[in-house]
Parts: C-alpha cells; structure tokens; sequence
C-alpha cells in the first residue's frame, strides 16, 4: 500500500507531452496504436492486391459515388466536433450538445449508408470468400477493413454520445471541457483513416 | 467569430479544402479516363491528394499544429511502420 502511494506521489501532476491532461496523452499513444492497426491492414491489402492476377478495378464493382457522399459526412461531422469544442470553450453548453448531435447524426447516417452498400454488395454476389469479379481476397480485404472502420464509426457514435448526454446536464465549461477534446481527437481519427480507404480501397 | 483562444484555425477553410481534394481525388480516380492516363501517375496523385487531406485533419482539426512536436512523433510512428511493412514485402511482388 505505502509503495502504491509513494509511486503515486511520484507521478508528475502534468504530462509533458499535453499539458493540458494525460487523458489526451493516453488517447493520442491510443490513437498511434490504432494507426498500425489500420496500417497493416492497408499494407496487408497493397501486397494481396499487388501479387494478384485478377485483382478487379474496384471503381468497377463498388459504387463510388455514394461512397464520396460518406466521404463528404465524414468530413461535415468532423466540422460540427470542432465548432461543438469552439462552443464549449467560450462556454456556451447549448452549442455543444447541439453540434454533438449533428456530429452523431452525420455517424449514423454513415453506418446507415455502409449497411445499405453491403446489402448491396452482399446480394451482387461479393463476399469474405467469394467475389464474382475476380480475386477472392478483394471480398476479404473490403469487408475486413470498411467493417474495421464501421466498428470504429459506431464506437464513435456511442462515444459521442454519452458526451453530449453528459454535456447536455451541464458537465463541462469554458474551464473543463477535456473529454470532449480527446472524444473529439477519437473522431477526427475515425475520419482521417477513412479518408485513406476511400482512396486506397475504393478510388486506387 | 474572433473569441481570444490560443488557436486561430479557420475550421470552414479547412473544410472546402479537403471537399475540393475529395472532388479533385474522385476526378482523378475515375475509371474511364483512357489508356492516356498511366496508371503510375494516377497511383501518384491519388496518394499525394489522401495524405495532403489526412494530414490538414491531423494538423487542425485534431490540433497537431499546435501541440508540442514530440506528439507528432508519436503519429508519425504508425506512417514509418506502414512504409517500411509495404517496403519489406515488395520484394515478393
């Protein structure tokens, strides 16, 4: 017990790294972690593709356009989490709740339209093991990684909201609003690597 | 808007920038441009065009930019490692 309380009074009270807490410390090293997840992932489906024979052109099989439109969500939700933070930082708590919605609502409309393509794909004849249009590992590499992203988008959706639950009972101020700033970190993440998919996956 | 906070970004200027990259991204990656268009240069622009949009959400939208740059190492790490793994394997191509 005494060698717990020693170690405890020994950790600095502020990280150097971000100052501000070591919450968004411990989500960015998250983070960081997470990257390498959806690195391999990517470099795994760059050497499948490269070493096929029959890889199909995905522009060919997957609809690009709608998936532009969850780019061009992705991209408005990531806008409403910074003007969510921009509110509660000049402590307007109306605005956050608000803007944590419409930054959920962009989530959800996101998950629906992923639900909706792989419907779509499901029934046209794609899936882990089979694809009609060519290598088999095309189906396994897309749905592996846009249903990685997906769960990350969900998990976002939920994060989100219980902070704008807790928001909404008045949680944070202009002086304490730090989850909202690593949730909003988490989010923008979520939005960055799809970026990357939908080049990599869809676009290349 | 002009409230007095350590950070000035322009959220709304970063935005029609990455709409603009999507929009040039999406032109650049269609299918039907032709035997004209080498596949190389396509690969090309379509990886300066992601990385270019990934980056300005790195660097504003989570703040980057203004952190300390020992964080930036931290993000970094997880791109080095993505390279050199798509490094090691071409051999095998």
């Amino acid at each position: 017990m005494s060698q717990a309380a020693a170690a405890h009074a020994a950790e600095p009270a502020e990280t150097p790294l971000t100052p501000e807490s070591w919450g968004k410390l411990g989500m960015w090293v998250f983070l960081a972690g997470d990257a390498m997840s959806f690195g391999t992932l990517l470099a795994g489906y760059a050497i499948m593709r490269g070493t096929s024979k029959n890889w199909p052109v995905p522009a060919g099989v997957l609809g690009i356009g709608l998936t532009a439109f969850m780019t061009f969500l992705l991209i408005c939700s990531s806008v409403t989490m910074v003007k969510g933070l921009d509110a509660i930082k000049r402590g307007d708590q109306k605005s956050l709740v608000k803007f944590l919605g419409l930054t959920v609502l962009g989530g959800v409309l996101f998950l629906g339209m992923q639900a909706y393509e792989w419907t779509h794909l499901i029934h046209e004849g794609l899936g882990l093991t089979q694809n009609k249009w060519g290598a088999a590992q095309f189906g396994t590499t897309f749905f592996l990684i846009t249903g990685f992203h997906g769960m990350h988008v969900t998990g976002g959706v939920i994060y989100l909201s219980i902070i704008a639950w807790q928001g909404s009972k008045g949680a944070y101020s202009a002086h304490s609003h730090n989850a909202v700033e690593i949730a909003g970190l988490y989010w923008h993440f979520v939005d960055l690597v799809w970026i990357l998919v939908f080049t990599f996956v869809y676009l290349l | 808007m002009a409230h007095s906070h350590s950070q000035h970004v322009n959220y709304m200027a970063i935005f029609w920038w990455l709409l603009l990259l999507t929009i040039l991204e999406i032109a650049a990656g269609y299918p039907s441009a032709g035997p004209s268009y080498p596949h190389l240069l396509k690969g090309f622009l379509l990886v300066v065009m992601a990385v270019t949009k990934a980056a300005l959400v790195a660097m504003y939208f989570m703040h980057l930019r203004f952190e300390k740059v020992a964080l930036g190492y931290i993000a970094m790490i997880p791109l080095i490692l993505c390279v050199f793994v798509v490094l090691m394997t071409l051999p095998d191509f």
